[in-house]
């Protein structure tokens, strides 16, 4: 009877460490369950959109660290993907070390203007980055639209993002209807723009 | 003029003097010793301590090993920090503050990273328990096992022959001489 309990608890401890690795490495990767869902037009509602993250206060050009032409209330505040419900909102995570986003930055900022007269708003959010480096690039691409900062990384795992930048066209009842995993192009844009319109 | 005279007077004053030196002395080593608790308290932030316990956030390696754009932007910030005199663990916040808690390079102590402390715990206290388990009965068995050669080594111990035995002494006792 021992010699049988040693190699099973051996086994079993194995077996544990073994279900740990895969666990974590499940747990760690990023879902891809928004995908799945908008691939099979069950259009899923944005999580995290009642999360409070820091708006990235904007700087004046030329100035270094002092707030002068960006929204007064900018400081200090906090804003959620909820207070943007009844709109139409291209997400767009992006970082400023990120070349694809410096790449897809002037056309998301047409897409603001054509987006503001129609009450929609293109809705950007720096991850892994600083805010100062995240202000010299809303600086040097003249970004109009509003920016959030997600810091601890939570907002950007719930929408499976590990890589910038990403974009996801929310609808205005604040449902997914598309996704972009990498760099959008103006095609993406135009048609999942329409579609979150027609919804 | 009275009051130096004075004054003199009473540094001239045996026993005085000395109290005074000794006071002096006193209160320099005193605040020798503060200052050195003090640094000692808060130690001067260092580039290289900071650069092994934070990731390169896009490489996704550790810093002092990163050569990126993004990873000499992460030590220009750790650089202005430590020249704003924040300690390490100031540094380690803003850091955090910025880029989340992805920017450090060991696991959280809270959620599945917990795991990363816990697992290797746990196997040594299993494989510490394993062995006081086992080597006592290794030992017994060792023990067990040298008694059982050296008794069947007693019992089979080969006799020679008159013969042969006359012939391995005289062997034996040519190597003797």
């Amino acid at each position: 009877m021992r010699r049988r309990a040693t190699p099973s608890l051996v086994s079993l401890a194995g077996a544990c460490l073994v279900g740990l690795l895969v666990y974590g490495v499940t747990a760690q990767s990023p879902s891809r369950t928004l995908d799945e869902a908008v691939a099979q037009r069950r259009y899923p509602a944005a999580p995290q959109a009642r999360r409070s993250l820091p708006v990235l206060p904007v700087l004046s050009a030329g100035s270094r660290g002092t707030l002068a032409t960006g929204p007064p209330a900018s400081i200090g505040h906090s804003d959620s993907l909820a207070a943007y419900r009844g709109k139409v909102v291209v997400l767009n995570f992006w970082a400023s070390w990120c070349e694809p986003c410096q790449a897809e930055a002037p056309l998301l900022e047409r897409t603001q203007g054509r987006l503001e007269p129609h009450d929609g708003t293109v809705l950007g959010v720096t991850y892994l980055d600083a805010s100062t480096d995240s202000q010299g690039f809303v600086r040097e691409h003249h970004v109009t639209y509003p920016n959030l900062r997600d810091t601890t990384g939570e907002f950007a795992r719930a929408y499976g993002t590990d890589y910038v930048p990403e974009s996801f066209v929310i609808d205005r009842a604040g449902d997914i209807v598309a996704i972009s995993r990498g760099e959008v192009d103006q095609k993406f844009l135009n048609k999942a723009i329409a579609l979150a319109e027609s919804t | 003029m009275r009051r130096p005279r004075r004054s003199f007077a009473l540094l001239d004053a045996p026993g005085v003097a000395g109290t005074l030196a000794v006071a002096g002395t006193l209160a320099v080593a005193v605040a020798l010793g503060a200052s050195t608790r003090a640094t000692a308290a808060t130690p001067r932030a260092s580039l290289p301590v900071i650069e092994r316990r934070v990731m390169c956030v896009t490489c996704k390696i550790p810093l002092n090993v990163a050569e990126s754009v993004q990873a000499d932007r992460e030590r220009a910030f750790i650089r202005g920090l430590i020249a704003e005199g924040d300690t390490e663990a100031q540094v380690e916040r803003s850091l955090v503050g910025q880029y989340g808690p992805a920017v450090l390079a060991l696991p959280s102590a809270h959620g599945f990273d917990l795991t990363a402390y816990l697992v290797p715990l746990v196997a040594m206290l299993a494989l510490s328990s394993t062995l006081a388990l086992l080597l006592p009965r290794w030992r017994r068995q060792a023990r067990a096992q040298a008694a059982e050669r050296a008794a069947a080594g007693l019992a089979a111990t080969p006799t020679l022959a008159a013969a042969d035995q006359a012939r391995l002494d005289a062997d034996l006792a040519q190597f003797d001489r």
